[in-house]
């Protein structure tokens, strides 16, 4: 009786886990099913029926949507290049060097991840208000680079750590100078990691609404413009179909990242 | 000749990590040509020195000369030396051609010649035809091999190697250490190289220098150091010998000093065995016997102290044994100091 308890799941085990699959992925399921319905004041179930029209409108009809959306894709890609040097910067200094204080500089890199969105939010928006910094993109940036670091600053380091140090040397004795090294040996070796961690840190800062509402001011980006659009009931599904669209842009990266390192850990592993 | 430089030349070079001196005042001259280890126990600061040479390390005291050129504040990349490096580093992300070819594509070398170059760097290691390899497909003696093309082909005037044998099995290691000797005749170029393993250093080099806590204790060739240790420290770390206290060795016929005594000098005889003059002698008990294939180790309680014998193999005595031990006395080396 007991090994067959093993090597089956209890029924009771099985149904709480399919319960849970189905709650965490129906809303995804239902967001992408009111993209195609015909009503578009509220969001009756059963659709009435189906159309995909809204993709139309959306494409055609809302000149609303667009500069959220360039705001937006100009934020995450600022922010994204920010993280990218300063992440790998901070990531070769703490990697490489051994002092008094390494972990504690280590934590305090990585906690702006840890802290609520709204803690970061009110910290930078006080801030500002202090230097009188008015809100611009910038502002925006900032407050998305602060969690965009960190992501690229875990991948990176957790590279720098596998990276043989006599590689550098090895490099530096047949000739090459510090840049050189770096272009070389050490980008090629970390290279999966930074654009696994890049392409994370453009998808957060992609669909991040919390920091932003402290940093933007009256600006909208896309997921503040989503937010807005829920309130008023005209053309709903179009922030459906916008909601689709932000799914695929923040979910292929994501995607590809996590591919990539399990790749860079591979060939990591099979290279010694 | 005599107005030739040496190759390498520390001046009174200290290198301190915190408060350990790992290099504590060594003066040293290496000439051209020769092939030079840096041998001692680890933590004894010839890592060190290789790495001043390199350029890794610089001198926190002292100065280094390369080929009459001083070497201080120069970095590594811009010093006509390349490193054979323990763990190899070869670069996992490049095949075995392009790791060859790295120092002359950094030079700015043509693609055409430096593949030519590196063709014939892999061929005088023998690995002809490997260019396109992986490294990870490499076993270590091959990596090794790759390690050194990747040195020579940019003509150092020095090459430095750490620990070049560590990583091999004692077969291919012994392989190894013929090829690099014919290798170092047939270039002509001065090799460095650091080693714990007193047997590598005797059999590769033309001199050795004897490290010991930051310090060299003794250069000279192969068999000064072996024949003429001038400390206890250099006549037990060079292929272990019986110390004998100063009175002991007067008591046999050497002099008032201590007094190295080489295992293998020592016979085993019957305890009523004829001494011949120039011999001197102990009686003793044997307490161990320690086979080691082509040798035998028997140590000797004699009344004084116990000393070692090193007796080829099938030498018929038992633990227990009453024997007698005969040394020629001009095998008992005095030694300046008693440290």
């Amino acid at each position: 009786m007991s090994s067959k308890a093993n090597r089956t799941t209890p029924l009771g085990l099985r149904i709480s886990a399919i319960a849970g699959l189905l709650f965490l992925h129906l809303p995804l399921a239902l967001i992408f099913l009111y993209a195609f319905t015909t009503e578009e004041k509220s969001f009756e179930f059963p659709p009435p029926g189906l159309t995909t029209k809204w993709f139309g409108v959306a494409w055609t009809s809302r000149p609303d949507i667009w500069p959220p959306l360039y705001l937006s894709l100009q934020v995450a890609a600022i922010a994204t290049v920010l993280a990218l040097i300063f992440g790998t910067l901070a990531a070769a200094a703490l990697s490489r060097a051994r002092f008094f204080g390494r972990e504690t500089i280590s934590l305090l890199f990585v906690l702006p991840i840890a802290l609520p969105g709204i803690i970061t939010g009110i910290a930078l928006r006080s801030a500002f208000d202090i230097m009188s910094i008015p809100f611009s993109v910038w502002t925006i940036i900032l407050g998305h680079a602060t969690f965009c670091i960190v992501v690229v600053y875990n991948n990176a380091v957790a590279r720098f750590r596998r990276l043989n140090g006599n590689l550098v040397e090895a490099s530096m004795d047949l000739g090459a100078n510090s840049f050189q090294t770096f272009r070389h040996v050490i980008l090629p070796q970390i290279g999966t990691a930074l654009l696994a961690g890049g392409m994370l840190a453009f998808a957060l800062s992609f669909d991040e609404v919390i920091v932003t509402t402290f940093t933007a001011g009256q600006q909208t980006t896309l997921p503040i413009w989503m937010l807005s659009e829920l309130i008023r009931p005209r053309q709903r599904p179009v922030t459906n179909v916008v909601a689709v669209f932000v799914f695929i842009v923040t979910l292929l990266p994501i995607l590809a990242a996590y591919y990539l390192t399990r790749e860079g850990e591979h060939t990591g592993g099979s290279s010694k | 000749m005599s107005f030739m430089s040496p190759a390498v030349r520390f001046q009174n070079v200290s290198r301190r990590f915190g408060s350990v001196r790992a290099v504590d005042n060594v003066s040293l001259d290496i000439e051209p040509g020769e092939f030079f280890a840096l041998l001692g126990p680890s933590g004894s600061g010839k890592t060190t020195c290789l790495r001043l040479i390199a350029g890794f390390e610089q001198p926190d005291e002292g100065h280094i000369e390369i080929f009459g050129e001083t070497a201080d504040g120069v970095p590594p990349y811009r010093r006509n030396v390349n490193t054979v490096f323990q763990d190899y580093a070869l670069f996992p992300h490049m095949t075995v051609g392009e790791n060859v070819a790295y120092g002359l594509m950094i030079k700015g070398v043509g693609k055409a010649e430096r593949e030519a170059k590196a063709k014939s760097a892999l061929a005088m290691v023998k690995l002809a035809g490997y260019e396109s390899r992986r490294t990870a497909q490499l076993s270590g003696g091959q990596r090794q091999r790759v390690a050194l093309a990747r040195a020579l082909v940019n003509g150092p005037k020095v090459l430095l190697l750490d620990e070049p044998l560590g990583a091999l099995d004692l077969k291919l290691r012994e392989q190894m250490q013929e090829e690099l000797k014919s290798l170092q005749t047939s270039l002509g170029i001065t090799f460095v190289f650091v080693t714990h393993d007193q047997g590598e250093a005797l059999s590769m080099a033309n001199r050795v220098a004897i490290f010991n806590e930051g310090k060299i204790v003794q250069v000279g060739t192969p068999s000064d150091v072996y024949e003429r240790p001038t400390s206890r420290f250099v006549a037990d770390f060079v292929g272990s010998s019986n110390v004998l206290p100063p009175e002991f060795a007067a008591a046999h016929g050497g002099h008032a000093a201590w007094t190295s005594l080489r295992p293998e000098k020592i016979q085993i005889a019957s305890q009523n065995a004829l001494v011949p003059a120039a011999c001197a002698h102990a009686k003793g008990i044997v307490t161990a016997i320690s086979y080691q294939g082509a040798v035998t180790r028997i140590t000797v309680a004699t009344e004084k102290l116990a000393l070692i014998a090193s007796t080829p193999a099938g030498t018929d005595v038992r633990k227990g044994d009453s024997v007698s031990l005969i040394w020629p006395k001009s095998a008992m080396v005095a030694m300046g100091e008693g440290a």
